[in-house]
């Protein structure tokens, strides 16, 4: 089909470009990584009582909170492509015009991809070991991948919204940062004030959290929330999110992309 | 045949408190250049925007090469190349990369695109270029490509926004060169532009725009007589320059306006070269003689400040000076 293979290209345009600009992907995966380092040496305390210690708790914190960015990443590439006309030529070429769109989150994707190996390479090397056996493993980083993807078409509306690159790249970065410290990425919510903790157990960040520790082998404590549906089922609850943040923002950036105006 | 066909086109932006096309009507003849020449906010890029898909119009029709554009955008696409204001290339790629790539999206095979971006770099000089990032271009080079990348499939017309905004007088000048170029073999051009020496050089006709419509058309020589004629403008020395007056104006029967501090004396005249030479021949005889002189034709200037009673250039200070004082 026409449609895939024009997204292909797009994709591959991507990737070209990183091979152009060797430092994009070298920084997009060094800045993982020193957090993974910082938080396992500076907040390794926090994990006393902890089986295998805090690093365990650590890591899917940190894979989501990266992957979490990718919002910022796809919008800051898409209004790049705004701000130099680019989309102009995309939209008169006679290619499907999603083209453009799907083949940039499939481009964000594929970094991430890159960035969860590296990250999980240096997670092992300071200690953490998931127990969960090879599938769960494999099925925990598939999933992050695909919260990364859906969250990337939120990042595709508001690249599309914006025409300013680095005002979106800041914007959707003071929106995701918060996001992924209230939540239970880091530390555990149960210290949190109460009404804080409702919030946190409920934002989609830490059911993806609460997911992929379950996924990795490692048991998730709510506090408020314990016992409810998403505290009980984090896999089936952040699928949910991710179909729901995807139902909403595929229409809208698809429609917004049909009117786009460089300028 | 008409290549282009625009309609009574309307666009307002703002819920209608900006009328960016008030019923603009244009048409293209096929294998000709039109140039669409108006200053900025004028409505030319609107234009360009709604012929080449990018944009709806409220009302108003519009075909090209016969397919209409509102209502199979994506026939036109086949058939149509842009190049906007900007280079629309990505410039953390190589030249190369960008052809290939827009190749690809023209549903070119791999093969057949890299054979078309070899050509279309050795066509517009760019082969030594070809593997060096776009941000590294000049600011033609980067025109340049962006111009071939809207060549990939030999489009039947093509549309040039302002492809001459913002270049160094150089880059202008292989600009048209290379736009003469595209004209000799043939395609069918709308071209936009604030320049009126552009329009001038590189179009047929022309149609002048100014608040979303048409205000003139015509050739450029049509447009020229618009205002008038021909003038003659002769400078002398100051003791003379008396004298010089009632002599032009007994040979050329017209009234002249002399220009004291540049010694200038200027009249219009019927038939120019005629004119010129029966003053030049008094003169002789009067012995008076003249420090320059020249038959002058109208320039696209006169032109736009006959036609809109203002200039174009004053409007795009002004332009500039409103975004200014936004940003404050």
């Amino acid at each position: 089909m026409n449609g895939i293979k024009d997204a292909l290209v797009i994709t591959k345009r991507q990737l070209l470009q990183l091979t152009r600009v060797p430092e994009v992907l070298i920084f997009n995966t060094i800045q993982p990584v020193m957090f993974v380092l910082l938080f396992r040496y500076v907040f390794g305390g926090l994990g006393a009582g902890i089986k295998g210690g805090y690093v365990q708790l650590l890591m899917p914190g940190i894979f989501v909170q990266t992957v979490t960015f990718t919002l910022a990443a796809t919008a800051q590439g898409l209004a790049q492509d705004m701000e130099k006309g680019l989309i102009d030529r995309f939209r008169s070429l006679p290619i499907a015009r999603s083209a453009l769109v799907v083949g940039r989150t499939l481009g964000d994707g594929l970094l991430n991809i890159v960035v969860l190996v590296v990250m999980g390479a240096a997670g092992y090397l300071v200690g953490w070991r998931p127990t969960s056996g090879i599938f769960h493993i494999f099925l925990g980083f598939l999933m992050l991948l695909f919260f990364g993807y859906a969250l990337s078409w939120a990042g595709v509306f508001a690249g599309l919204i914006s025409k300013d690159a680095r005002v979106v790249a800041n914007v959707s970065f003071l929106f995701t940062f918060p996001l992924t410290f209230l939540s239970n990425a880091f530390a555990s919510t149960t210290s949190m004030p109460k009404v804080l903790q409702y919030f946190a157990e409920w934002n989609p960040v830490s059911t993806m959290v609460a997911a992929a520790r379950q996924l990795f082998g490692f048991h998730n404590t709510f506090g408020v929330t314990a016992h409810s549906f998403p505290s009980e089922h984090p896999i089936v609850t952040s699928l949910f999110y991710m179909v729901i943040i995807m139902a909403i923002f595929i229409p809208l950036s698809v429609r917004r992309y049909k009117s786009a105006n460089s300028r | 045949m008409k290549s282009v066909i625009a309609e009574n086109l309307v666009k307002t932006y703002r819920k209608g408190a900006v009328r960016a096309l008030d019923g603009l009507s244009l048409d293209v003849e096929e294998g000709t250049v039109l140039g669409v020449l108006g200053p900025n906010g004028a409505g030319k890029t609107t234009t360009v925007r709604i012929l080449s898909t990018l944009l709806e119009p409220d009302s108003g029709h519009a075909s090209v090469a016969g397919i209409d554009v509102i209502k199979n955008p994506k026939a036109v696409r086949q058939i149509i190349g842009l190049s906007g204001q900007y280079a629309a290339v990505d410039e953390t790629l190589t030249g190369w990369d960008n052809l290939v790539m827009f190749g690809q999206l023209y549903h070119l095979s791999a093969a057949q695109a890299k054979v078309r971006a070899t050509e279309l770099l050795e066509q517009f000089s760019l082969t030594d270029a070809a593997r060096r990032p776009i941000k590294t271009f000049s600011g033609g080079m980067r025109r340049r490509l962006d111009l071939a990348a809207s060549l990939i499939i030999r489009p039947k017309v093509l549309f040039l926004d302002e492809p001459t905004t913002g270049l160094d007088p150089r880059g202008r000048l292989e600009m048209w060169g290379v736009i003469e170029g595209l004209v000799r073999e043939g395609v069918t051009l709308l071209l936009t532009t604030q320049y009126l020496e552009e329009a001038d050089q590189l179009a047929d006709d022309i149609v002048v725009i100014d608040h979303g419509r048409v205000i003139a058309r015509g050739s450029s020589d049509q447009l020229k007589d618009q205002v008038g004629g021909e003038r003659i403008e002769i400078v002398v020395a100051d003791e003379t320059l008396e004298s010089a007056r009632e002599i032009i104006e007994r040979v050329t029967h017209g009234v002249a306006t002399v220009d004291r501090g540049l010694r200038k004396i200027s009249v219009p005249v019927p038939d120019g070269t005629q004119s010129l030479i029966a003053v030049i021949r008094e003169f002789d005889s009067a012995g008076i003689h003249a420090l320059d002189l020249a038959l002058k034709r109208p320039s696209l200037d006169d032109v736009f400040l006959t036609l809109t009673g203002h200039v174009a250039e004053e409007v795009v200070t002004e332009d500039a000076g409103k975004k200014k004082g936004a940003r404050k």
